[in-house]
């Protein structure tokens, strides 16, 4: 006869739960909280003087496990150079529909150029606004193709769907929006140090 | 009806003779669900009915009321579901979710009717028309406060001394509606559904007749009024007849189709019960009927156990609240509220009953108890005992539940650990 004792401790959770806050997100109303790691589409990174990483080499093309990404170099003019190698990337296209957001380019990358961003607001209509150009990821271009048509088209900012506790230091020159106040308590609050990263 | 006469011979008080002379009578040569026409008749001796006109604009209130609740009650519902599994539940029509059942009304109305091929169509179409018809039915015999409350006119739409027995046949009916449904459906899944529903909808029928009886035998009437004055003068039923207020409210659970014995529409085991092949604003209605079952079993007990429209006695005597707080409606609200949260609780909490389990349970508990119980108050009343007994005993009954809850409790707890080391959990 616990069963009945059962039956109103069941009753107790019950009521303690419907007092309790609610774990869902409303998501588009308010922004998800990511993993300062997560997989979003990715940034093409530049050195603090303003040059491309990236040198045009194709290793990220070579890694890529879903052959998205394709990349044509071409000779840097010494007197106005786009990189800090010899070469750069004249041409460097990431298929979003492809790619699998593993990462292995971003792994397989000798400068650090391409690093996995956080914009994750992908949806389109049209195969070919899928494929991502370099004016589509470098570091100062915000959001994803749809959202920038948006926000060309109703003149306001484009509202980013998400917040971080902080940035990983390879994401250099990112700033997305920062979690007011991180959820769980963190070791230490300037966590945006090398030892963060990897 | 035996115990009836007896009880009623014993006669409580003056009033309750005049209101008891044409009951038996009444109930015998008419059928309750004339009663909205006989209601004229049939209205307490010591006043005028209100005019027909007045009970035509009632009735669409309660109606309307009804209606509005039922489509109320499914967003709080779901709202409130959705706390208890930390969610937030449906918020995305209109403000925070208000206008949810708007759109829901909307939608089912306006999704295609499907009528299987070899269903018997008439039967189809009348099943959920009586379901909610005779749902709608029982509400009107619920006073909301005393007489001339309502703008000069009566707060409830029909006074019948044969109350209880009117509802009890009312909400018998929507059985038909069930069982019809799931007989026109011609379809195996419906026809098993409305079986076993209607099958579980019976026994626990009895449990409910059978644990009314009670306060049907301590006040000495069937008239709901008559019983919300005995309350009045005598204090609040659910004091002396707490059984029979517990096994009134499982079974109240039962035969509103709700969460422990929802076994008419258990749609994980069966397709969908006894309304599989129903769609649109058909399966919509049976909702509703549901609801308004709901809705008028959580409107019945207070009134028949917690003192109907009146406020809590001890509150009149504070001075600023008793004057202020004594409206009649504002207390019957709050108790019809108050079963509807705990009937939404009860639902986020337990699971379903088996078939066998849920028979069990109604036969061999609810039945066995609600029957000692009625016979111990028959007791009681034949042998002219004070009331206080009765008091005594169900508080007896009270401290003798939780000593068992306690005691099994405890007995188990070591005994769990003891049995099944290392199974794992």
């Amino acid at each position: 006869m616990s069963s009945i004792a059962a039956l109103a401790q069941g009753l107790g959770i019950t009521l303690k739960a419907l007092f309790s806050k609610p774990v869902t997100i409303p998501y588009p109303d308010a922004p998800v909280a990511l993993k300062p790691r997560f997989h979003g589409r990715h940034v093409l990174t530049r050195h603090p003087n303003g040059l491309e990483k990236c040198i045009g080499c194709s290793l990220c093309a070579a890694a890529c496990p879903a052959y998205a990404i394709y990349v044509e170099a071409a000779e840097n003019d010494p007197a106005h150079p786009v990189s800090a190698g010899e070469r750069y990337a004249s041409v460097y296209e990431i298929n979003m529909l492809r790619c699998i957001f593993c990462g292995l380019c971003e792994e397989a990358c000798p400068t650090g150029a391409v690093v996995m961003g956080y914009d994750f607001e992908l949806a389109d209509y049209r195969y070919s606004d899928f494929v991502y150009g370099k004016g589509d990821m470098l570091v100062d271009v915000q959001g994803s193709k749809p959202q920038r048509r948006e926000a060309q088209y109703t003149g306001q900012d484009i509202k980013k769907g998400y917040a971080l506790p902080y940035v990983r230091p390879e994401l250099e020159g990112v700033q997305p929006p920062l979690l007011k106040k991180p959820r769980q308590v963190a070791p230490k609050p300037q966590a945006d140090d090398e030892h963060s990263g990897h | 009806m035996k115990p009836l006469c007896c009880a009623e011979g014993r006669g409580l008080k003056a009033e309750s003779y005049s209101l008891l002379s044409r009951p038996l009578l009444f109930a015998l040569g008419s059928l309750p669900f004339l009663g909205l026409g006989m209601a004229q008749n049939a209205s307490a001796p010591d006043n005028t009915t209100d005019p027909l006109w007045m009970v035509g604009i009632k009735a669409f209130l309660v109606v309307f009321g009804l209606l509005t609740a039922f489509a109320y009650m499914t967003l709080i519902e779901r709202r409130l579901l959705a706390r208890i599994q930390i969610r937030q539940g449906p918020n995305r029509v209109g403000p925070d979710g208000l206008l949810q059942p708007v759109a829901d009304a909307i939608k089912s109305i306006l999704k295609e009717d499907i009528v299987p091929k070899a269903a018997d169509k008439v039967v189809f179409w009348l099943a959920p028309m009586i379901s909610v018809t005779f749902a709608l039915l029982t509400f009107g015999l619920i006073p909301f406060g005393p007489k001339h409350a309502f703008f000069g006119f009566d707060p409830w739409l029909i006074n019948l001394d044969v109350g209880i027995l009117y509802v009890f046949a009312v909400s018998e009916i929507a059985v038909y509606g069930i069982f019809l449904a799931g007989w026109a459906s011609n379809s195996k899944y419906s026809l098993l559904g409305s079986l076993r529903s209607s099958a579980a909808l019976i026994s626990y029928e009895l449990a409910l007749g059978m644990s009314l009886l009670a306060p049907v035998v301590l006040v000495g009437s069937l008239n709901l009024q008559a019983i919300v004055e005995w309350q009045n003068t005598n204090g609040w039923l659910i004091l002396y007849l707490l059984p029979a207020f517990a096994l009134f409210v499982i079974a109240g659970m039962a035969e509103a189709a709700r969460t422990p014995f929802d076994l008419p529409e258990a749609e994980q085991e069966l397709v969908g019960g006894y309304n599989t092949e129903y769609s649109s604003i058909k399966w919509a209605l049976f909702q509703m009927a549901e609801y308004i079952h709901l809705i008028t079993a959580s409107a019945l007990i207070p009134t028949i156990f917690l003192g109907g429209w009146r406020m809590p006695g001890f509150l009149t005597a504070i001075p600023f609240i008793g004057g202020f707080f004594a409206l009649p409606y504002l207390w019957m609200f709050a108790k019809i509220a108050l079963f509807l949260f705990f009937f939404i609780w009860v639902r986020g909490t337990f699971f379903r009953l088996r078939y066998d389990q849920l028979m069990r349970f109604g036969w061999g508990r609810l039945l066995p108890m609600a029957l000692g119980w009625f016979l111990i108050v028959a007791a009681v009343v034949a042998f002219k005992m004070p009331l206080a007994v009765l008091g005594w005993l169900s508080a007896l009954a009270l401290i003798v539940f939780s000593v068992y809850v306690v005691m099994g409790a405890r007995s188990s707890q070591p005994a769990r650990r003891v049995v099944r080391p290392g199974v794992g959990d």
